[in-house]
């Protein structure tokens, strides 16, 4: 087996033994880079460099017998949201092209501690808004598994890398479905954690009371893995929950008894794709077959989630987003006759379109007059959609249901109309607003060859419970399939 | 839909500086988001606390106490203009 | 301006003024970052972090004692604290704003309804002038223009960016100009009483906007004009000068216009002062009114405070100068004036007041001594009171002498300047033992004793023949130098018996 067809534990049990040195490792990956991502495009930068010198720190240490990190010689990707000290973080925007931050996030510091190898910056929608990664002014990702799909957004860099075997872990972040929707895209398994689980510090803001750092892996005990060694209490962001970080990774082969599946009505209804309602239904009679029980629930509030969710993200972005002024860094329009004309001349080049809607559907929802009736309301409705969850949990473990109501779209299917787009964030986005942990896993293949995902949600911090569920079905269904299996 | 008055007030509250065409267009756009989100008229929240925060957290402090602030190189680091010592922008007037 | 003042004189109005102060609170680091709060003009840009900056993915984190203090100034000014506090994003764009917003407090401010009461000096009025409310919130960078008018750059400087900051919002209750200055120095002593800021005018830890408009009484209507915020007052003086400005201008404005708030054009502006010409001059148009789009800051989370943080926070509060001030007054029976002084040194100084009083028990004579010569002594030598050689211990030990009259007041003060001398010239450190042996060297102390007395007066009289013959020639001028030599040898004792006792022995009583 090639050393970029396997999953991290393998991976780890090789390094472990010694039988695989990190710098092998990294070298395979940055070969497989080397070789295809001209085609895909997941990566806008690659440190090749540093991540040769990294590993081979590690084989040293492993060598002379010294203690390593949790993810010793793992390679990973980090969307390029995330900062990276000495690194360029772009967001994938003409504003930050040229950004190096002098300071790591948060999750950058804990990867380092944990001995990952940083291989490169992975690509994404302009400031992680959008649903194609199609709205990246600095690259074009493609699906791995088609190239005229979408890899999905905004982390579709990420997951095309971790399905193209760019890379076995990476980190996306998640503000309305951003990483399970590209990992159901991709083929992987991909997990936004519980709201204030994973320090946000360093993660360049969307939308801050919604934005979760969160893994891509090929499975689950990847991805369990990697919460592991990037969650727990950061005293730098405010919101993150005084609490020690995960260990669901030493859990999640054990199978849960009696576990309660919840099915909401509200998500199976028209839009949704047949093969993709199958799909979901199959997963059903899997963890029907595993001795759980189906339970329908209702989720009566879901059906404004998009509506809240745009008015609550587009005003915190708007806000999040003022700083970008061509004054202490960020792109500079070079012609411009006084202050504010360079201001508006500088966001104005800086950003794309969808950043643009973005930023004035904010500023209209706050505005004098507005704030009522718009932003105010969007909180409110917000609170009737956590209530819902929390009595839904009161009778249920997790809540499956389809990811995306459709498999990958093409590419410029959805860029036409922004409406249409955001529609189709109706499965993922509800976890946001109420701030709970939810994973898609690959649950099957279309009949054109695309991935479908299996979203499972859980109560806020029930990582755990979230995991094992998972990771029972994942036992049934097989492993996340590599999009990319000859020539490998 | 939105009147371009709409959408030249947001724009200049976002700073940004749309041409013609592109009001028609976000005109549209914005116009259509904020039509499907009056879906939230139908509801009820009269008795609805709003929920700016997710997380159940309060009273996040940090001791008064000094860290280390960047050398000065690394804070201008990425300033589109500087003098070595400053961050430079086009003149503010002060005086109308 | 003349055009004006006759406006003045013929126009019926009352001038409506409130205060918005900025204070800067004396905390090691900035509010939501760990960078020093230290005043650093010349070294632009080096208390700054990627939290201060802006920079994308920075988050911000309370400080404990920014709130501390924030709690315990709206104590002292009577405020009521709410148990629930939040934080909101003030959205405006400056160069000096690095995330495009302030963080600040809009709608649940942690206290609100205080008040604090001024002594207006030209009316001897007192008067409770109202606070809406005190929020705390980040302080901006700075800017420096270019002055020279030929369009170069702007300089940007974020060392002060983040700086905690509680702006102190009063009532529109201030009438004139001269209670507007009161009202601020008496916040001023206020604070540096409590020990929440430095208060330092110059480095702008304490500046003020102004909101003025007058009501003009016309036909048995009272019209209020355009309120007009003169921005950024940074002295006394500038913000008395402010004021009598635009109250001449408004009048002006008036009659002109006739524009009432809230008709058309008769909106809110902001102005700023040019202290070099004495004048305001407008900032931004009349339309643009700001939307500011204030939102919770969700990278925030609120703060709930309870009875028992309330409980501590109180105990460490001192005693107010107003009450200070009372108390001197009332209890010493202190001039309203000698009240004010002393206060209004500062808590230190008041407090060295109040040891010296205690030990010689006489809160007067105390007054005097430090009105006058402790005041003069320290501004001679540019000494602060915790400077001063002289303790408030020693001091009290000089004076319990002349409480109980065993020193002259002139001999005290021949004490205090003759250690003063020493510490200067021989830097011999002001103590008990030498006040007791300066007494002695210079026979200073009060010599009640006749019979010594009697003695001196004999030997001074049988040697000076020429004098005591001028004396019983009826010359009274001539004892002058009898008594000058009998007081060089008995400093301490009381001229006017000496006196009497030379004429009793001369023989013309
Ligand atoms: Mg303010
Ligand atoms: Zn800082």
């Amino acid at each position: 087996m090639s050393l970029v067809t396997s999953t991290t534990s393998e991976l780890l049990g090789q390094l472990a033994s010694r039988s695989v040195s990190a710098v092998e490792v990294t070298q395979s990956y940055l070969d497989a880079i080397q070789r295809r991502d001209g085609q895909v495009g997941a990566l806008l930068s690659v440190t090749a460099d540093s991540a040769l010198a990294q590993a081979a720190e590690v084989d040293r240490r492993r060598a002379a017998g010294e203690a390593v990190g949790a993810l010793a010689g793992l390679p990973i990707v980090l969307k390029d949201n995330i900062c990276t000290q000495g690194i360029k973080t772009t967001c994938a925007s003409k504003m930050l092209k040229d950004f190096v931050p002098p300071y790591d996030a948060h999750v950058a510091t804990r990867l380092k501690q944990a001995d990952a190898i940083l291989l490169g910056k992975a690509n994404l929608d302009e400031f992680a808004m959008g649903s194609s990664s199609e709205n990246s002014a600095l690259g074009k990702t493609v699906n791995p598994w088609s190239f005229e799909h979408a890899a999905g957004g905004s982390s579709g860099g990420s997951a095309a890398a971790v399905s193209a075997g760019f890379a076995p872990l990476a980190l996306g972040s998640d503000t309305g479905g951003s990483i399970r929707q590209p990992a159901s895209f991709c083929g992987v398994v991909g997990l936004k954690p519980t709201y204030g689980r994973v320090s946000r510090f360093g993660l360049v803001a969307y939308a801050s009371s919604l934005d979760q750092i969160g893994p891509f892996a090929r499975d689950v005990s990847g991805a369990a893995l990697l919460l592991d060694a990037i969650s727990g209490h950061d005293r730098r962001d405010s919101t993150s929950v005084d609490a020690p970080p995960t260990l669901t990774a030493a859990t999640v082969e054990q199978p849960l008894s009696g576990l309660r599946v919840g099915i909401a009505r509200e998500h199976f209804v028209a839009g949704l794709d047949p093969e993709v309602e199958a799909a979901v239904r199959r997963a059903v009679e899997v963890y029907k077959s595993l001795g759980a029980t189906i339970v329908d629930i209702s989720l009566p509030h879901s059906k404004y989630a998009i509506a809240v969710y745009y008015l609550i993200a587009c005003s915190e972005a708007s806000s999040n987003l003022a700083r970008y002024d061509g004054v202490h860094y960020g792109h500079r329009a070079t012609e411009f006759s006084n202050l504010v004309e360079m201001y508006k001349a500088s966001r104005s080049e800086g950003f794309g379109d969808e950043v643009k809607r973005r930023i004035m559907l904010g500023a209209y929802a706050l505005s004098a007059g507005y704030y009522d009736a718009y932003y105010l309301k969007a909180l409110k409705v917000r609170r009737l959609i956590r209530q819902d969850f929390d009595a839904a949990f009161q009778n249920v473990d997790v809540i499956a249901s389809p990811v995306n109501p459709t498999p990958a779209f093409k590419l410029g299917e959805m860029t036409a109309d922004p409406l249409k787009m955001y529609l189709a964030d109706i499965y993922t986005i509800s976890a946001n607003l109420a701030g709970l942990p939810g994973i898609s896993i690959p649950a099957g293949m279309s009949a054109s060859g695309l991935p479908i995902g299996l979203q499972l949600l859980a109560a806020p911090f029930e990582e755990e419970k979230l995991l094992r569920a998972a990771r029972m079905f994942e036992r049934e269904h097989g492993p996340a399939p590599m999009s990319w299996k000859s020539g490998v | 839909m939105l009147t371009t008055q709409d959408v030249l007030k947001v724009a200049e509250l976002g700073r940004l500086k749309l041409d013609d065409e592109e009001v028609a267009k976000f005109a549209g756009q914005l116009g259509g988001i904020l039509d499907y989100v009056a879906v939230l008229d139908e509801v009820d929240v009269s008795n609805v606390a709003p929920m700016a925060h997710v997380a159940d957290v309060a009273n996040v402090f940090r001791e008064d106490v000094v860290v280390a602030s960047l050398p000065r190189a690394a804070s201008l680091s990425n300033a589109p203009k500087t003098d070595g010592k400053f961050f430079l922008v086009p003149q503010i007037l002060e005086h109308a | 301006m003349a055009s004006n003042l006759k406006y003045l004189a013929i126009m019926d109005f009352t001038t409506i003024i409130g205060l918005e102060i900025h204070v800067q609170l004396q905390t090691k680091t900035k509010l939501f970052c760990g960078c020093p709060t230290t005043f650093n003009p010349d070294q632009p840009n080096i208390q700054t972090c990627p939290v201060c900056l802006g920079l994308p993915g920075a988050l911000p984190v309370m400080n404990r004692d920014a709130f501390a203090l924030s709690l315990k100034t709206a104590m002292a000014l009577n405020l009521e604290l709410a148990n629930f506090t939040k934080w909101d994003r003030k959205q405006y764009y400056y160069p000096d704003l690095p995330k495009g917003y302030q963080i600040s407090q809009y709608d649940l401010p942690f206290s609100s309804k205080g008040w604090l009461e001024i002594d207006v000096p030209s009316t001897g009025e007192t008067r409770r002038i109202r606070i809406i409310r005190a929020h705390l919130e980040e302080d901006a960078g700075k800017n420096l223009h270019d002055e020279s008018g030929r369009g170069s750059d702007s300089q940007v400087d974020l060392n002060r960016a983040g700086t905690p900051l509680l702006e102190i919002v009063s009532e529109p209750d201030l009438r004139t100009a001269e209670e507007a200055k009161t009202y601020m120095e008496e916040m001023r002593l206020l604070l540096l009483a409590i020990g929440v800021s430095d208060c330092n005018m110059q480095e702008g830890s304490m500046r003020c906007d102004a909101n003025v408009n007058l009501h003009v009484h016309e036909n048995g209507e009272t019209i209020p004009t355009p309120i007009v915020e003169v921005k950024n007052l940074n002295s006394f003086r500038f913000l008395e000068a402010a004021i009598e400005f635009e109250v001449k201008r408004q009048c002006a404005e008036w009659q002109r216009t006739h524009i009432r708030m809230g008709a058309p054009g008769g909106y809110k502006t902001t102005r700023g002062f040019d202290p070099n010409r004495g004048v305001t001059f407008e900032q931004r148009g009349k339309e643009e009114a700001a939307d500011y789009r204030y939102f919770p800051d969700p990278d925030l989370v609120p703060v709930t405070v309870t009875d028992e943080q309330l409980v501590a926070i109180r105990s460490t509060l001192v005693e107010f100068p107003a009450a200070r001030r009372r108390r001197y007054q009332q209890q010493l029976g202190l001039s309203a004036y000698d009240a004010r002084v002393i206060a209004d040194q500062g808590a230190e100084f008041a407090n060295y007041f109040d040891a010296v009083t205690s030990l010689c028990g006489d809160g007067k004579q105390a007054a005097n001594w430090l009105t006058q010569d402790v005041l003069r002594e320290m501004n001679e030598r540019r000494l602060s009171i915790s400077e001063f050689p002289i303790s408030s211990a020693l001091l009290g030990a000089l004076l319990v002498r002349v409480t109980k009259s065993e020193l002259t007041i002139k001999a005290a003060r021949e004490v205090f300047a003759t250690l003063l001398k020493e510490w200067e010239e021989q830097e011999v450190a002001p103590s008990a033992e030498r006040i007791e042996a300066i007494i002695k060297e210079r026979g200073l102390a009060t010599v009640n004793d006749t019979g010594a007395i009697e003695s001196v007066v004999m030997a001074v009289i049988g040697r000076n023949e020429k004098a005591v013959a001028d004396l019983r020639a009826g010359k009274m001028q001539a004892i002058g130098a009898i008594v000058g030599q009998v007081m060089k040898e008995l400093k301490g004792a009381d001229a006017k018996v000496v006196r009497q006792m030379i004429l009793d022995k001369v023989g013309i009583s």
